[in-house]
């Protein structure tokens, strides 16, 4: 009875332990090619789950707290429309790059995701360039986060969008410097998988951002 | 045949699906910066209710065209995940809103607090 939960045990558990990340090159039997793929995606489609929750605290910090001015400047002396509308599309235009990137390498043309993440590398790098900016323009004339609970929340919740976005660029450029080096090899497809999931999810929560943050409060 | 088997796995989606994803996202993001940038005359309340309304759609958008959100992959475990945390935002927020609403009704009255502050602030301006 043992040696056979065992051996049954043992054939579930192997092709799982063996170094995950060519399960799906070795795939040669396509009928069960998803009981054998890589557990990346799910694992990290939780760690986006996670995030979601941190941005999730943040928005509900500036709904309570938005509306404490303490005297000070209100989301109408502050903010511009256009601005964020041209952040917005920047972001935009990023995410559609990084699918065309993404279709790229589902044809193995390496030269081709090279270029699509440099554009969405350019893409991402303006609307970084334009936050930064903002955020000095904001704590050069008195409204940075120290001068009210309002714009306290604000720059928690923009700013960790941001420092996201940041740490996606720098992976960005890892990834490029790897592919270039090795080419689309399985490791490297599955990081452009999990890069992809990040890319989105970030231009998702700026949704969020330029709704609830600084449109509803412009009306 | 790698690249084949690994999109056949996950689901990079096709150029069609991109398309028709951008194209939704950039409508839904032109109508609510035209409505605040533009004079509509449309009430306050119902100005709000339409842009988070849109929010909510285009990220519904973003989540199936771009990130291929589906009850399929993953034999269902990324859409249960995304429903759970789904439930723990709607607590957080809702929860949230709703207690610290509570809590400033209950409060001891401080009706002009802004405005004291204001007063003094242009009496400092003043002196100083």
């Amino acid at each position: 009875m043992s040696t056979v939960t065992s051996s049954a045990d043992k054939s579930i558990v192997e092709p799982l332990a063996d170094e995950p990340m060519h399960h799906a090159r070795n795939n040669d039997a396509h009928h069960d090619a998803h009981a054998h793929s890589s557990p990346t995606p799910i694992g990290f489609w939780i760690y986006l789950m996670s995030d979601c929750i941190i941005f999730g605290a943040l928005f509900a910090t500036y709904a309570v707290l938005g509306g404490n001015y303490a005297g000070g400047p209100a989301p109408k002396d502050l903010f511009e429309p256009g601005f964020v509308a041209i952040e917005t599309a920047l972001l935009l235009f990023s995410s559609i790059t990084f699918g065309l990137a993404m279709l790229r390498a589902d044809k193995d043309d390496r030269d081709g995701v090279l270029k699509w993440l440099a554009v969405t590398a350019v893409f991402g790098a303006g609307f970084i360039a334009m936050e930064i900016y903002e955020f000095n323009h904001l704590i050069h004339i008195g409204a940075g986060p120290d001068r009210s609970a309002f714009l306290s929340s604000f720059f928690a919740l923009v700013g960790t969008h941001g420092l996201h976005v940041t740490g996606g660029l720098i992976w960005l450029v890892t990834l490029m410097v790897q592919i270039r080096m090795h080419g689309l090899i399985g490791e490297n497809m599955r990081r452009l998988g999990t890069l992809s999931m990040f890319w989105h999810f970030l231009d998702l929560v700026w949704i969020g951002v330029f709704s609830f943050v600084y449109l509803v409060r412009l009306i | 045949m790698s690249a084949h088997s690994h999109s056949e796995s996950h689901g990079h989606g096709t150029m069609g699906q991109l398309m028709i994803g951008f194209a939704l996202a950039a409508i839904l993001t032109i109508i609510p910066f035209f409505l605040v940038m533009v004079d509509t005359g449309l009430s306050r309340t119902a100005l709000v209710g339409i842009i988070m309304g849109l929010g909510a759609v285009q990220i519904i958008v973003h989540l199936v065209y771009f990130l291929h959100l589906n009850s399929s992959s993953e034999e269902g475990w990324t859409l249960l995940a995304s429903v759970f945390s789904v439930v723990i935002l709607v607590i957080v927020l809702a929860g949230s809103l709703w207690v610290m609403h509570n809590m400033n009704e209950n409060m001891m009255p401080m009706p002009d607090m802004d405005r004291h502050m204001e007063q003094m602030r242009s009496l400092q301006s003043q002196q100083g």
